[in-house]
């Protein structure tokens, strides 16, 4: 019989799903405002200018509230160990020298990194883009450029996460853990070395 | 490999933190520094841009409207009102207007949020042919524009208006113009920013003074001259000064 071991609290999956709903719902209305083939095909454009307005402001509130409502320790531990890059960490990612990982593996750690770092640019250039419309002291030549390109590279994060996730028969097991919060012992120890030596 | 939470080589170097926080000062900066290098960079991968066209916004172009939906376009109802202080008020249907006398341009659309459409290829009419019957009066001194899309509106004195390449537009790249450019007919100001440029145009009135437009009453200069308004300080060759003052251009007698 398969053992499992939890990986994800339901703070934790929450705060994933949270996360991932109004990344989702952001660039649906994002891309019904910005490809003019779209723009037609969903005539209600002021509807998803406020949807994409309110779930932007909303996003860091939400995940917050999850933090407070849920298990902010677990939250802060985990936080710091997607923070923290050992020796391990480092050799992992120069390609071709494996190394034995925790709980996160490098790339997961980069990526938890970026992400927040997005939701900031996000927000920022999003507000600016709101405010400038507004009064122009807000308006700069490059706010468009930046909100654009976060949400490229965004984009670019997001099929490699879901190719990990759903597709990549090495990876995707990983889905278990952030949907049931278990995975299986086996997979932990080939993938997660370090996490079960360590026994938290 | 023992004991590792207590007896670690080294303690882990906090890089998460370092990345979060390059990422998002470079981000932050590049609001200083991003259209700068787009512009030098951008044509150097408008190769791989053409190749992704069918899934980006077309040639550059970002869609704004201000109400609930774009107007649409009935060919057998549209009609163009001349009025104002005009003489005889002029009603144009549609192929009234395409059997003016055609105007061809290339053009560059500039948006004052800062994105840019090279060369665009317009077809319509000059505003002195579609003047040409309505005969203003003296004391007209601007043209007011007026959008299908309610409560737009926009104005130019009538020596912005005969700038020579002012038109008002029915086609776009040999294309009808399509319903999110403004369909059937804008105008065209290239040495304006596109606030300027109205879409779904139903009426011109002409006017003793110009007013503030649409986004002119949300604090956007009146006069939009690309590179020296909004904020903006040129970095491009300064747009011809209008010095036409009177009605006089608009009649063709």
């Amino acid at each position: 019989m398969t053992r499992y071991r939890r990986r994800f609290s339901r703070t934790e999956r929450a705060f994933h799903w949270v996360n991932a709903l109004a990344f989702f719902i952001l660039l649906g209305t994002g891309l019904a405002l910005y490809l003019p083939s779209l723009s037609i095909l969903v005539a209600r454009r002021p509807l998803m200018k406020d949807i994409h307005f309110w779930t932007g402001v909303g996003w860091i509130p939400a995940l917050l509230l999850v933090a407070v409502l849920g298990d902010r320790g677990g939250l802060l531990r985990t936080a710091r160990d997607l923070d923290g890059f050992d020796a391990y960490d480092v050799r992992w990612l120069r390609l071709g020298r494996p190394a034995p990982q925790g709980r996160f593996n490098a790339g997961q750690k980069v990526n938890a990194s970026l992400n927040a770092a997005l939701i900031v640019l996000f927000l920022v250039s999003g507000l600016l883009l709101w405010l400038g419309e507004r009064d122009t002291r807000f308006r700069f030549a490059s706010t468009v450029l930046l909100h654009d390109g976060v949400m490229y590279v965004a984009l670019a994060l997001l099929v490699g996460h879901m190719y990990l996730a759903v597709i990549h028969p090495a990876t995707r097991h990983a889905l278990r853990g952030i949907t049931l919060g278990t995975v299986s012992e086996e997979w932990a120890q080939r993938h997660h070395p370090r996490w079960i030596d360590r026994g938290d | 490999m023992t004991d590792e939470m207590n007896d670690a080589p080294e303690s882990p170097k906090r890089y998460g933190r370092g990345i979060f926080l390059v990422t998002v000062a470079g981000g932050v900066s590049s609001l200083a520094w991003g259209r700068s290098l787009w512009g030098r960079v951008s044509h150097s991968v408008s190769p791989i841009a053409s190749e992704l066209a069918p899934f980006l916004p077309k040639g550059g172009w970002r869609i704004y409207t201000v109400t609930g939906s774009l107007p649409t376009f009935d060919r057998v109802t549209w009609r163009l009102k001349i009025g104002g202080l005009v003489e005889t008020p002029v009603s144009l249907s549609y192929d009234e207007l395409r059997a003016l006398p055609r105007a061809n341009q290339i053009s560059t659309f500039h948006c004052v949020t800062g994105w840019t459409v090279q060369n665009v290829r317009w077809g319509g009419v000059r505003l002195s042919d579609v003047f040409a019957h309505a005969n203003p009066l003296s004391q007209a001194h601007a043209l007011q524009f007026v959008s299908a899309e309610v409560p737009y509106v926009d104005y130019l004195t009538l020596g912005q208006s005969q700038l020579r390449d002012v038109m008002l537009a029915y086609e776009m790249d040999g294309k009808p113009l399509p319903q999110e450019h403004g369909a059937p007919l804008r105008l065209i100001i290239p040495e304006m920013y596109g606030y300027k440029n109205v879409k779904w145009l139903k009426g011109i009135n002409l006017v003793g003074a110009a007013g503030d437009g649409y986004w002119e009453q949300l604090g956007y200069d009146r006069d939009a001259w690309v590179g020296r308004s909004n904020g903006y300080t040129s970095e491009q060759a300064p747009p011809p000064t209008p010095t036409a003052s009177s009605y006089k251009g608009f009649v063709t007698r």
